[in-house]
């Protein structure tokens, strides 16, 4: 597993190694599907009916880098209450779907974030909160330790902006990335990728 | 035939949830007993020091929010431009400093109350983490009105504050005051019979006075280990010589007596902001500063007390427009190195007590 830092600049880092998931049957199930008339109703309506569980039970890893993760809290706290649109903080990448970079990340820390995204099992998403892990934002010029973006050691499917942006934002975010999975071709994705021995869904 | 044994090294973090932020500790264990503690600090490097002398005087201030410790915003402008204003010779109005105290106070609650949650949440205690940010809320809510933001509120210049309270504000925050008071006394009610609690932090992580003293160990930290040392008091500044409040001091040095300690300090800003808000003169709350302030040549450096200690500001000026050199002391950094030195000998789960009540945050450390 490669864990070094790409050279800065390339843009979002090649995929992980291929590795073979082990959908095999769901491709041959998705291929009769597929052969009968009608049958993509089905597979999209199955298909429909999982992204809503997979939409509505995100959990992100609690994994603050800076001020921004400050803000991350205050939206799980009382107030805001993220726990009501099913967004469960969880403490080990191996069980979250979700990362939120929440702060700057130091060029020391790339490394470390691009392996946490690594371990956590797919599909997974990535939400950059804060001008910081967007683009550097505050700490862009005559800086020589912060990273220019995240998005340079990690795919990021949702920016929010802001420094720091409110939990309102933070919940904006999330409802963003929620209607973005709810339309998902899940399943057909998987299976193609399963067929081709590709990673599957990131 | 005896069994053999070995020390087992054990990286905590940098992905750790008590960790309170992005802290690595290499921790050398003989079974449960720590052996070795070493920190591993500049995941959050964030070089504002060398940033600060690319930007002029002014405009350093909106940098001293996010690259030192991101919870005490206006603490640490206040720092600054008290600096910076030793430096230049600025006099800065009666209201103004009133109203620095004000939020300096404010802001000392909203940090005790990050602090006293997330401990909580990582002894255990989820409960105690809902009912501080739900308070925290109410202070934020105040700090908008005025600010116009939660967490980052680059409020202070240098000569006085941005603006002026709202009509109404001075009363908004006396009934917060009147709300928050009695949530310290429920917090007490929670935690200091609990005896889950009890165990977890009366007699653990012990720093001696001495000690306490030889590492540089400054703020709650200090004071509960009997140290009585508070800038405030010691070398005042803005106006707390005229405002009546209590040091508070435990004699004990443990992780109980530091949670004691930072529960009556925020009592105390309870009573310095109520006093503040009596005195609160009319009048003027920002001195005429230029824009492109040229402060003369020289060097100056400032204490002052931030909720987590000493913090110190030293600015050097070369004439320019921006300071030639800014070294921030901050009060992270010693207090770390304090307690991972006296955490030898105490268990593996004692880190998480130990590492939560010396209230750290990575980017006062690192900055
Ligand atoms: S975007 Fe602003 S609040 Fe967020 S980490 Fe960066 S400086 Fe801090």
């Amino acid at each position: 597993m490669s864990t070094g830092m790409p050279p800065a600049g390339t843009g979002v880092p090649a995929e992980p190694q291929p590795r073979r998931t082990q959908l095999g049957p769901l491709a041959q199930v998705v291929e009769v599907l597929d052969s009968l008339p009608g049958g993509g109703l089905i597979l999209t309506t199955v298909e429909s009916a999982l992204n809503w569980g997979r939409a509505s039970s995100l959990w992100p890893l609690t994994f603050g880098l800076a001020c921004c993760a400050i803000e991350m809290m205050a939206a799980f706290a009382s107030r805001f209450d993220l726990d009501r649109i099913g967004v469960i903080p969880r403490a080990t990448p191996r069980q979250a779907d979700l990362m939120i970079v929440a702060g700057r990340c130091s060029i020391k820390m790339a490394p470390i974030v691009r392996r946490l995204w690594e371990q956590m099992p797919e599909p997974r998403y990535v939400i950059s909160m804060g001008s910081c892990a967007t683009c550097g934002g505050p700490f862009f010029y005559d800086n020589y330790s912060i990273l220019k973006g995240v998005d340079q050691v990690v795919p990021v499917d949702v920016y929010v902006p802001g420094c720091p942006p409110r939990p309102e934002a933070l919940i904006e975010g999330i409802l963003k990335l929620q209607e973005r999975i709810k339309k998902e071709p899940f399943l057909r994705r998987q299976a193609l990728a399963a067929l081709d021995g590709r990673a599957g869904a990131r | 035939m005896p069994l053999r044994t070995e020390e087992l090294l054990l990286n905590m973090g940098p992905q750790h949830p008590s960790t309170h932020g992005v802290l690595r500790l290499v921790v050398t264990l003989d079974g449960e007993n720590i052996t070795d503690v070493r920190p591993d600090i500049g995941y959050l490097h964030s070089s504002v020091e060398k940033m600060m002398e690319h930007r002029t005087y002014v405009q350093n201030v909106a940098l001293t929010d996010r690259g030192m410790d991101y919870l005490i915003a206006l603490n640490n402008e206040a720092a600054y431009c008290l600096a910076v204003e030793a430096l230049a010779g600025v006099e800065v109005p009666e209201r103004g400093r009133y109203l620095r105290v004000i939020f300096q106070e404010l802001n000392r609650i909203a940090s005790h109350l990050v602090w006293l949650g997330t401990w909580g949440i990582d002894l255990g205690a989820t409960t105690l983490f809902l009912w501080c940010f739900r308070e925290r809320e109410r202070e934020l809510d105040l700090f908008e009105q005025v600010t116009g933001g939660r967490l980052h509120h680059v409020y202070f210049r240098i000569g006085g504050v941005y603006a002026d309270v709202p009509d109404g504000w001075a009363g908004a925050c006396r009934d917060f005051l009147e709300y928050f008071l009695p949530h310290i006394d429920e917090y007490h009610q929670l935690l200091t019979q609990n005896p889950i609690f009890e165990a977890r932090t009366r007699g653990v992580g012990v720093i001696g006075r001495r000690e306490a003293v030889a590492m540089g160990a400054s703020g709650p930290v200090a004071r509960a280990s009997g140290i009585a040392y508070d800038v405030r008091k010691a070398v005042p500044y803005e106006v707390y010589d005229r405002l009546g409040f209590d040091v508070p001091v435990q004699a004990s040095g443990d992780c109980f007596a530091r949670y004691l300690v930072r529960l009556e300090e925020m009592r105390q800003s309870v009573r310095i902001i109520r006093q503040a808000l009596k005195d609160l003169p009319a009048g003027e709350f920002r001195a005429r500063v230029p824009v492109a302030m040229k402060p003369p040549r020289g060097e100056v450096y400032v204490r002052t007390e931030s909720p987590r200690g000493t913090l110190g500001m030293y600015v050097v000026s070369d004439g320019g427009e921006s300071p030639y050199r800014v070294k921030i002391r901050a009060p992270s950094f010693s207090n770390l190195y304090a307690l991972t030195e006296i955490m030898r000998g105490w268990k593996i789960a004692d880190i998480i007590a130990i590492l939560g009540s010396i209230d750290i945050v990575l980017s006062d450390v690192d900055r």
